[in-house]
């Protein structure tokens, strides 16, 4: 329904970021995402992830390089109201006075004028983006009263309010049962499918090949960056890990008793693992053949 | 009956009793963010280190919300000095500092006994305080009145999400100065009611009985200046009888109603959760009447 002025593309260009303290938390930086996309932003804590999104929001301004979204300087971007942010659940007080249709509310602000009186199509896109998100019938609740799930959506619900086009997830799945979980994949992808940008920070391992059509691999560099079945390989995330990772790997001898020599491998941030089953030896090298096409 | 209207017949008391009730109001109004952020000793440090301030302008004879500004600022400083140079924990800092300084405002007034009296200073006294006074109290509330009436949602999204206020172009950085900006001066004009060491009462109580009251920022605030006020005005009020006792009597009101909120709220009050917990396990007991 919303006629989409910004083609949303997000240019990170080679950035420095480096604090008042000194700490250089990421160092020549550079990633490049377009329309439609869902991007998983892996790496370590510490790894430089909330610096990233801080400089994608404007909150730093990289010593070195740039970023660009649609083209846009980082402030021009924000007051178009063209970026979104989903907070952590743990960055969120659950205590503050406000109900859930409060906090979608808020996403229309930057669509208000300065006395953020909200008018009929504000009060008809929150409640829209309730319907999507199922959250309508709990839009009278303070939101310390909901379940993980359920104020993991209100969050989705807000930026789906805001018309965000480029949207930064932090942690979306924490606290979250498998349900919801799938829920709201299904959701970003029907975001994406709306051709609108997500970057997602995750420690869900095992779900980013379901969901995530691009990968950037990131510790205090861009270590990869691409279309998720190139960069998401047990090589490159032991590099991204390092040994923080736990890596199980079940030799071909352990699995079976015929010759297959196929070897399983578990790999796991302490939340949903990453299993590879190894390719059958018989079948061609990439067994995803319609990604092949694409590569 | 005439009895309980004579105070309204002093063009003093009208004076006081309107400027009392406005900075309970607006003090009210910054109670609500302050109590949610957890900063409410902040607003407790800042009261006492302004007293040396007072003191000053007092002795020289300028305004005292000159003086008042500028050891409020000395002392922030001074704060943040010591916590960029040591490890020292936040709370041993501000406890450092507001006493020094509290110190050296009672050091100062017992220097000049004639020109500051120190009652005046910790206590408060509305019923006394110039014509000029009074004004600068009306003008400081007036405007962080008018302030907030404009900008009270965007400070709302501001401390509750910061990141997704800074994404939809809002300063966050100049509102919290202006926060601050806003609440030293009102914690200054309020020294006049309630006195430096009951300044902390007017801008904790309120927010935090019409937390127990409220599940939305907006009727929050409403509660809040509303408890502010009307305890504000009545403290004054009834201070005339009972000669110079504003301060506590405004600060024991408020502690009235937070006690009968306390106990009594319909949703967060501790009957109210007795009842919830009751009816819970009465359901467990007896599941086929309590079912939906």
């Amino acid at each position: 329904m919303a006629d989409y002025k910004f083609n949303p593309t997000l240019k990170v260009d080679d950035i420095t970021v480096t604090y008042n303290n000194g700490h250089t938390a990421i160092h020549d930086a550079s990633f490049e995402l377009e329309a439609g996309t869902i991007c998983a932003l892996v790496g370590v804590n510490g790894s430089g992830k909330s610096t990233l999104f801080k400089s994608i929001m404007g909150f730093i301004k990289p010593i070195k390089g740039a970023v660009t979204l649609s083209g846009m300087a980082v402030n021009a971007a924000l007051k178009l109201n063209i970026v979104s942010y989903v907070p952590q659940a743990e960055d969120v007080d659950w205590n503050f006075p406000v109900l859930v249709e409060d906090v979608v509310m808020m996403g229309r602000y930057g669509h208000m004028n300065f006395l953020r009186i909200p008018n009929k199509k504000d009060k008809a896109m929150v409640a829209e983006a309730l319907e999507k998100v199922g959250m309508t019938e709990f839009s009278q609740r303070q939101i310390g009263e909901l379940s993980g799930g359920q104020k993991k959506r209100v969050f989705l619900a807000r930026s789906i309010a805001q018309e965000g086009q480029i949207i930064l997830l932090d942690e979306p799945f924490t606290g979250v049962d498998v349900k919801t979980e799938l829920a709201i994949m299904e959701l970003l992808k029907e975001m994406r499918d709306e051709g609108r940008l997500m970057l997602v920070a995750t420690h869900n391992l095992g779900s980013i090949p379901d969901f995530c059509d691009h990968t950037v691999l990131l510790n205090r560099t861009v270590l990869a960056a691409g279309a998720t079945a190139d960069v998401f390989t047990p090589k490159n995330l032991e590099k991204t890990f390092g040994g923080v990772l736990r890596h199980f790997t079940l030799g071909g001898d352990d699995l079976h008793d015929d010759d297959d020599a196929r070897s399983l491998s578990v790999i796991t941030d302490d939340e949903r693992p990453l299993v590879i089953y190894g390719k059958e030896t018989k079948k061609s090298k990439h067994a995803t053949s319609d990604k092949d096409e694409e590569a | 009956m005439e009895d309980l209207l004579l105070p309204f017949q002093y063009d003093y008391m009208n004076k006081a009793i309107f400027a009392a009730t406005f900075i309970g109001a607006v003090c009210a109004m910054l109670s609500s963010y302050l109590m949610l952020k957890g900063w409410s000793l902040i607003g407790d440090a800042l009261s006492h280190s302004i007293v040396p301030g007072v003191a000053a302008a007092y002795m020289i004879g300028a305004p005292y919300v000159l003086g008042a500004f500028f050891s409020g600022l000395l002392a922030s400083a001074a704060m943040g000095f010591i916590k960029a140079k040591s490890n020292l924990r936040e709370d041993a800092i501000i406890g450092l500092i507001f006493t020094s300084f509290f110190a050296l405002g009672l050091f100062m007034v017992s220097l000049s006994p004639t020109s500051v009296n120190v009652k005046n200073i910790v206590l408060g006294n509305i019923l006394g305080v110039s014509d000029e006074d009074i004004f600068q109290m009306v003008l400081i509330a007036g405007i962080s009145f008018v302030v907030l009436i404009f900008t009270w949602k965007d400070i709302m999204v501001t401390f509750f999400d910061e990141n997704h206020a800074r994404t939809i172009g809002i300063n966050t950085k100049f509102l919290t100065i202006l926060f601050f900006t806003l609440l030293s001066a009102c914690t200054i004009a309020a020294l006049q009611t309630v006195g430096a060491l009951l300044v902390i009462g007017l801008i904790v109580t309120p927010g935090a009985t019409a937390y127990l009251l409220c599940d939305r920022f907006g009727q929050l605030m409403i509660v809040s200046t509303i408890i502010g006020s009307v305890t504000s005005f009545f403290g004054a009020y009834i201070s005339f009888f009972l000669d110079g006792a504003t301060g506590g009597i405004i600060i024991l009101l408020q502690t009235l109603v937070f006690i009968i909120v306390f106990f009594f709220a319909p949703k967060y009050g501790l009957i109210a959760a007795k009842r919830k917990i009751k009816q819970a396990s009465e359901l467990l007991r007896n599941p086929a009447n309590g079912g939906q």
